[in-house]
């Protein structure tokens, strides 16, 4: 797939973005602190002193932390830094009672990785991961709960982040939409996040810059910071593109700075620059040594991942004959792909793909229910499909025993035994029923006779009516034109 | 490097203490000789070498994921100047 080019009133122009995620890791409690990590808990209620910067008040890692970032690194097939060192960095909000971040700044823990993507034409595209580190998250401040004041809740203050930053290699909006969700998969199967971006339990900083196609190089980008939904990610960087190329074709310049993005107008808006100066005064943090790894740490959390999307896809693809696009769709979600390979277990895997993503899904969708209540199993699903390449029942008289495993959950086999949905397969009965349709139509059954063999389908149409559905569609075919003639 | 009115400003800002004006001259003064004695070091070679993070020769050892601390709004609060409904206030700061 190209990239977006923005059609200016001087030529051509590129888009390029790059972007920096938050993602909080699950762990029981936050990363330099005993306080658990809870959400939804009732205010200051998960906080320990040193969450609240009381004076006095040494950090502590956890390990889980260290744990769930490398699996995540190894997940971004990213290289493991064995030796990494923590930081702070500086600067005053009221959301953040230390003063400093602990964070990690020249070494973090992940260095460099990709990612593929999958975009909606079929192709992949790999990006880049510059590097992923470990840090601790800031409190929240809530603003509407007085018109002069602001209310602070250190609950999520020291829950562990770890920050993914990509390479400048976007180069389409849609490219970051389908970065985000193939990331969202991987963080989910691995279970080191949850990806709730509308929780903020992963957030996203977009940079975006613009150049003349052809160009060499990059020009002054400007940075979005947490826009909460794909959606959203997807609209700013089209807008904040756009506001570049009219700045430069006016003569103008973009000057690098902060931008918030309006989620109801859909434009981006400078944030006060001056309070928000980049001057962070890192450095070494002295409550930390630095965090050293061994081999045989890293290959024991190597030899516990589980197959991550990509591996599964490339499964799907080889050992169950699925396009890539299908396989794609199925591994996204990790429930949905094991629900899947539960109902594909010794059946027509491609038949049942087709009929997850089809009637399936809009099943679920039209009924409301997540997957996990789904009223027909993944074994149901599998036997459903398992009947029809029998021949047991026909693909007509499939989708009415669909619709009834939906309403009652039961087993199809069950359903076509007391409906007598069974296929009629008995050439004899078919014939009989032919026989009787020609005997009503001696019209239409001349006029076929005289060339109009348009109306082969109407002959079919009836005599799967006569048989209420049940008769053999090809059988029915394969007859009938035998008898026409 | 030497420190000028304007930096001491800046880092007067970015710390959030207020120099009143007739004492940036002093302050100024003061970092710079501050400055000048660490610069002695740089008669040493310090051609790479890391930066020295810690002089404990130990690696950070680990705390069990756990939770063993928390709930205590009450105390975590004591000191805050201003509280209501279990968070503490502010003034408004909306960027």
């Amino acid at each position: 797939m190209s990239g977006l080019i923005l059609e200016g009133k001087t030529g051509k122009w590129e888009v390029i973005c790059g972007v920096e995620i938050h993602c909080q890791i699950i762990s029981k409690s936050k990363i330099f602190s005993g306080a658990s990590t809870h959400y939804g808990s009732d205010p200051n209620q998960n906080v320990a002193f040193i969450d609240a910067g009381m004076p006095g008040m040494l950090p502590s890692l956890n390990e889980e932390c260290v744990h769930q970032a490398v699996k995540t690194g190894l997940g971004l097939n990213a290289k493991i830094n064995k030796y990494s060192e923590f930081s702070r960095k500086n600067y005053f909000y009221a959301d953040l009672p230390q003063g400093y971040q602990i964070t990690q700044f020249r070494y973090p823990i992940v260095g460099e990785g990709t990612v593929t993507i999958s975009l909606p034409d079929g192709s992949t595209k790999d990006i880049g991961i510059e590097r992923m580190h470990i840090e601790q998250d800031a409190g929240k401040s809530i603003h509407d709960m007085a018109p002069d004041k602001s209310f602070i809740d250190l609950n999520r203050a020291g829950v562990g982040l770890m920050e993914i930053v990509t390479k400048p290699d976007f180069r389409a909006p849609e490219e970051v939409g389908a970065f985000l969700r193939k990331l969202r998969s991987i963080l989910r199967y691995l279970e080191t996040c949850d990806g709730n971006m509308d929780e903020g339990s992963m957030r996203c900083d977009v940079n975006v810059s613009v150049r003349k196609l052809g160009e060499e190089g990059f020009r002054t980008r400007c940075e979005m910071k947490n826009v909460n939904s794909v959606k959203f990610v997807m609209q700013a960087i089209e807008n904040e593109a756009r506001r570049h190329v009219e700045v430069y074709e006016s003569g103008g310049e973009i000057v690098q700075e902060t931008r918030k993005f309006d989620a109801l107008s859909g434009q981006t808006k400078p944030m006060r620059k001056k309070e928000f100066a980049h001057d962070y005064r890192y450095f070494p943090e002295p409550d930390l040594l630095p965090l050293v790894l061994d081999d045989e740490y890293i290959n024991r959390i190597k030899s516990e991942m589980v197959e991550l999307p990509d591996a599964k896809m490339a499964r799907y693809v080889k050992d169950l004959g699925l396009t890539p696009y299908d396989a794609s769709v199925i591994c996204e979600n990790k429930e949905v792909a094991a629900f899947y390979e539960k109902a594909a277990k010794g059946h027509d895997a491609k038949k049942v793909a087709n009929w997850l993503m089809g009637d399936f899904f809009a099943m679920l969708n039209e009924k409301k229910l997540e997957l996990k209540d789904s009223p027909i199993s993944a074994e149901n699903l599998g036997r459903l499909v398992e009947l029809v390449t029998t021949n047991v029942i026909n693909g007509k008289t499939a989708k009415d025993v669909f619709a009834l495993m939906a309403e009652t959950g039961d087993n199809p086999e069950k359903i076509v035994e007391e409906k007598g949905l069974k296929q009629v397969t008995d050439t004899g009965a078919i014939e009989a029923v032919i026989d009787e349709v020609i005997a009503a139509n001696p019209d239409n059954v001349a006029a076929y006779r005289a060339g109009k063999t348009a109306l082969m389908g109407w002959f079919v149409g009836q005599v799967m009516k006569a048989s209420k559905g049940k008769a053999n569609p090809g059988m029915v075919n394969q007859l009938l034109s035998k008898k026409l003639v | 490097m030497a420190i000028d009115n304007e930096t001491v400003r800046r880092i007067a800002f970015l710390s959030r203490l207020k120099i009143e004006d007739d004492k940036l001259a002093a302050t100024e003064e003061e970092f710079n000789k501050i400055l000048h004695w660490v610069e002695d070091l740089n008669e040493v070679n310090t051609d790479n070498v890391e930066p020295l993070v810690s002089v404990n020769e130990n690696n950070l050892t680990l705390r069990q994921d756990a939770v063993t601390d928390g709930n205590q709004v009450e105390a975590v609060l004591r000191n805050a100047p201003q509280k209501e409904y279990d968070y503490f206030v502010v003034p408004k700061v909306v960027e």
